[in-house]
């Protein structure tokens, strides 16, 4: 291993207290702020934000994702949007459901209800 | 000037120099590639053969409900218990069982092993010009994953209460609810081989694309890789990415099943045949298993076609002499159907009651997901435009794949739109329309990849009369089988019915405004059910000749006996362990058959421009 | 032929084989757990009787603390490989050691947790909140064990490669780093 590349790690090293330290902090600011009431909506959405940077900061440096090649980022980017799809068109499915069909009073078409079958 | 076999044999037998490994080694725990396809390739045959027999019973209790069934009736009964046979009579629990086990192992244990992993493992790195996989030993795991799961599916046969019986899909809470007298039961069984199904598929997945990335001899560029190695990795990616949400669904079911938590049964659930509510905590939807499934379930349909579209492709540009029309047009189309299939699924779930602006999202997607569908098959057909086409056993195949799959694909359009799936989605339509794609489609495409490889794995070829034999047989039996399905199910036959729908004969009640199922749909059980055996009796010549040519094949004369230009055939016959004797360099495309100012009729891949 | 580039980057990728293959496998856990917290997110819209706040019994300091204990394992992770690089295998030795033992400390705190909620009659059949706890957490507990096996055989007899493929070997803690 040459000089250079061990001069690049040891540069390295740094950035990974840094964010190491980064990590701890959000932790603490998640627990923290889940004692505060932000209303329900703002806990959450706080609690998310900070997971999202803490998986954003391992990934990108921890992983070393922020010097990754072309085909890594090709991967992950049709995983990230196919993950978004899952997520995303289930959810939608499941609030879309059909709107009631009100009766306006009108008998239905003699073939769709036997009649006789109401008592 | 190819070499001859004498030579490919002794460098061969020098190859071998290097490593004598035993037995087991080699051919048990062995970590060729090539070895591990044939592996997969025998094992899938096999499971195909059984699930298809599970189906030559069930069609006896369509055909002839509450008749014993003969030859087979008394040992069945002594085999499977008195809760599953009675007095040579298939009982409802059975034929569940059988239902939900011929698709599960048709479609996981038989298909995909066949499809993707033994022809995938074959030919794959061959065609790519690379010594073996990536992961040698991760692809041994896959294929014994493989095995333990086939192994554990088999098994649950014999397990008190039997087989999971909730269909393939397993929708909750039926799959919960179907057999709670037994723990475990054949559901839980069902999801424990469901998941070392999964664990070997991803480490398939990952090993194919890796390989594929990563391995690809010098000069072999995206645009110059064989269609079929195009069909393997946009299969692979879809096995790798679609699997996971099954995968988790499975657990999910698993705890339901086994712990008792509520993850898909909704509160208020009662228990089987009464109106008590079940002891759950509850609060669970089984909607989402059917999301999370289908999430899978889509893709998984293409995971079986598009490596049949590959090897169709292979032996069309090999037959008719002349280049493939439009490859770039092909691979654009594969790449397209990859990335579309991951956001269809939910048209297997219009019954569900969606509402109009999901539902219309999802039958858009559908109908462009059926664009690229076609450009590929049209593709194909103008391919054989004026070409001299050599009509052997493995263009027959191919040929026939055409016309199939076509139909398989054009009567799924009705399906694709919510109006007309609502009246045909429980009937035999859906039945007839999903085998067209995928029994004379992907089956014939595996058909003749057998008979188009199997020189070049064993140095013999299959005999020519038997395999034409085979295809005809089974091009009419195939076609008497699944044509008047979609007749039944146009006329309201509903499918997954124990007795083959005589319950509804008698609904028919003028008087009432009531039209009952016509008498002439219940006598096409009896022609189809006749079809299916005879389907069995014509599978007899492929599997004699699929043995006996090992032996007595006609000897090839040379390594390439077709005339192929892609690289799988520029190596020893069989090839050797690390596969080529020399190093490959690629200068052309994959297909240049017939290139004016060439000598012979076909230029392999690896032949440098004279210029 | 040996396959190639199982040591070196191919030219035109820039990645060595495995380096592939890992990054794949991540991408079918992201489809995994996005699957899991899908469902997640759907049962407790879902829910009408959702537990909140006191209701659901959970040991906030026990589970910050082995957030911190997870996180510290991820930095003595890299360290480990880093010192790889610096070619101090030494070094190394430590780093990996500290990763295994805070993972196995992670998982002794997990116990207490678990044995904390049975003992209150918490079990995954209570209610579904309770269902997807234990699914979840104990689906990421049989990840941290199987990266503590594979650690474990970095550590102990997979390190003698460091010897004869040191490149390789470096490599290899970097797949497992990553997984």
């Amino acid at each position: 291993m040459d000089d250079k590349h061990a001069h690049d790690i040891k540069k390295h090293l740094k950035v990974y207290i840094g964010v190491f330290v980064a990590l701890l902090v959000g932790t603490i600011i998640t627990v923290a702020v889940s004692r505060v009431n932000l209303g329900h909506a703002g806990n959450i959405s706080l609690a998310l934000i900070i997971a999202v940077l803490k998986a954003a900061l391992v990934a990108g440096f921890f992983m070393h994702l922020v010097s990754e090649k072309k085909p890594i980022y090709t991967i992950l980017v049709f995983t990230a949007f196919f993950f978004v799809g899952l997520m995303a068109l289930t959810i939608w499915a499941m609030n879309d459901s059909p709107e009631q069909t009100t009766t306006t009073g009108q008998a239905p078409p003699a073939h769709a209800a036997p009649a006789h079958h109401v008592p | 000037m190819q070499p001859t076999t004498e030579e490919t044999q002794q460098h061969a037998a020098h190859g071998a120099h290097h490593e004598e490994l035993g037995f087991w080694r080699k051919y048990i725990f062995s970590t060729d590639h090539k070895v591990i396809g044939i592996q997969y390739g025998l094992t899938g045959l096999l499971f195909l053969f059984f699930g298809f027999c599970l189906m030559m019973l069930m069609r006896w209790q369509i055909a002839y409900p509450g008749k014993p069934m003969p030859v087979v009736g008394e040992f069945l009964q002594k085999l499977l218990g008195d809760e599953m046979v009675n007095k040579g009579v298939m009982l409802p629990d059975l034929y569940n069982a059988f239902g939900a086990m011929h698709g599960t192992i048709m479609v996981f244990l038989a298909i995909v092993p066949v499809a993707f992993a033994a022809f995938g493992n074959f030919v794959v790195p061959l065609q790519i010009g690379a010594p073996d996989m990536a992961f040698p030993r991760v692809n041994m795991a896959s294929y014994q994953a493989y095995f333990l799961g086939g192994v554990v599916m088999f098994f649950s046969f014999f397990i008190p209460g039997g087989a999971a019986k909730s269909g393939w899909t397993s929708y909750s809470p039926l799959a919960t609810l179907a057999d709670m007298g037994h723990h475990p039961n054949g559901q839980t069984f069902w999801i424990l081989g469901m998941v070392l199904l999964i664990t070997s598929s991803l480490l398939g997945a990952v090993n194919f694309i890796a390989t594929i990335i990563q391995l690809r001899a010098k000069g072999m560029t995206w645009m110059r890789l064989p269609f079929f190695v195009w069909a393997q990795f946009v299969t692979a990616f879809l096995l790798l990415l679609a699997f996971p949400p099954l995968e988790a669904a499975a657990i999910l079911q698993l705890m339901d099943n086994v712990a008792g938590t509520s993850f898909f049964l909704p509160t208020g659930l009662a228990a089987p045949g009464t109106t008590t509510p079940l002891p759950i905590s509850g609060g669970g939807s089984p909607l989402l298993w059917q999301h999370l499934f289908w999430f899978l379930g889509h893709p998984e349909v293409y995971v079986l076609i598009l490596p049949a579209m590959g090897i169709v492709c292979e032996i069309i540009a090999n037959n008719t002499r002349k280049p493939i029309w439009g490859y770039k047009s092909l691979v654009y189309s594969v790449l397209c159907i990859g990335f579309l299939s991951f956001i269809v699924w939910a048209h297997h779930m219009y019954l569900t009651g969606m509402g109009t602006k999901i539902a219309t999202f999802f039958q858009t997607t559908t109908m462009i997901i059926s664009i690229p569908s076609v450009i590929i098959l049209t593709c194909f057909f103008i391919s054989l435009w004026g070409g001299s086409i050599r009509f052997t056993v493995p263009m027959l195949f191919a040929l026939a794949f055409l016309p199939m799959f076509g139909i398989g694909g054009l009567t799924g359009l009705p399906l694709g739109f919510n109006f007309t799936d609502l009246h045909l989605h429980d009937t035999y339509y859906v039945i007839a329309h999903f085998h067209y794609v995928v029994a004379p489609g992907t089956i014939f495409g595996l058909f003749a990849g057998i008979y188009y490889w199997y020189p070049k794995a064993t140095g013999r070829l299959m005999n020519e009369f038997w395999g034409k034999v085979h295809f005809w047989t089974s091009l009419i039996f195939m076609n008497l089988i699944f044509q008047p399905m979609f007749a039944q199910g146009m006329a309201g036959l509903g499918r997954r019915m124990y007795d083959g729908g005589v319950t509804y004969a008698g609904a028919d009640d003028p008087a009432a405004g009531l039209v009952g199922v016509p008498q002439w749909v219940f006598g096409m059980n009896r022609h189809i059910s006749w079809a299916a055996w005879c389907l069995g009796l014509a599978q007899i010549p492929f599997i004699i000749n699929f043995f006996l040519s090992m032996k007595k094949g006609k000897k090839v004369t040379s390594d390439n006996p077709w005339g192929a230009t892609t690289l799988e055939w520029q190596t020893p016959t069989p090839p050797p362990h690390g596969n080529f004797d020399k190093p490959i360099e690629v200068h052309r495309g994959p297909y240049e058959y017939s290139v004016p100012g060439h000598d012979g009729d076909f230029t392999p891949q690896t032949e440098p421009d004279k210029r | 032929m040996d396959i190639p580039y199982v040591v070196q980057p191919r030219e035109d990728t820039g990645l060595f084989n495995a380096k592939v293959g890992i990054w794949l496998f991540l991408a079918s856990e992201v489809m995994l757990f996005g699957a899991l917290f899908s469902s997640y997110i759907l049962l407790r819209v879902g829910s009408m009787n959702w537990l909140y706040g006191e209701a659901k019994d959970l040991n906030v300091w026990l589970g910050t603390a082995n957030t911190a204990v997870l996180i510290t394992s991820s930095i003595t992770m890299v360290m480990a490989w880093a010192s790889l690089k610096l070619n101090e295998f030494g070094k190394f030795k430590a780093y990996m050691g500290a990763t295994i033992l805070l993972g196995l400390v992670f998982m002794v705190i997990k116990a207490f947790e678990y044995n904390a909620k049975f003992h209150h009659g918490h079990f995954p059949a209570s209610h579904t909140f309770y269902a997807i706890y234990f699914t979840l957490t104990g689906l990421h507990a049989l990840h941290v064990l199987g990266g503590m096996v594979v650690n474990s055989f970095y550590w102990g007899p997979g390190s003698k490669m460091w010897k004869t493929d040191p490149v390789r070997f470096t490599n290899r803690v970097e797949i497992g780093g990553l997984f």
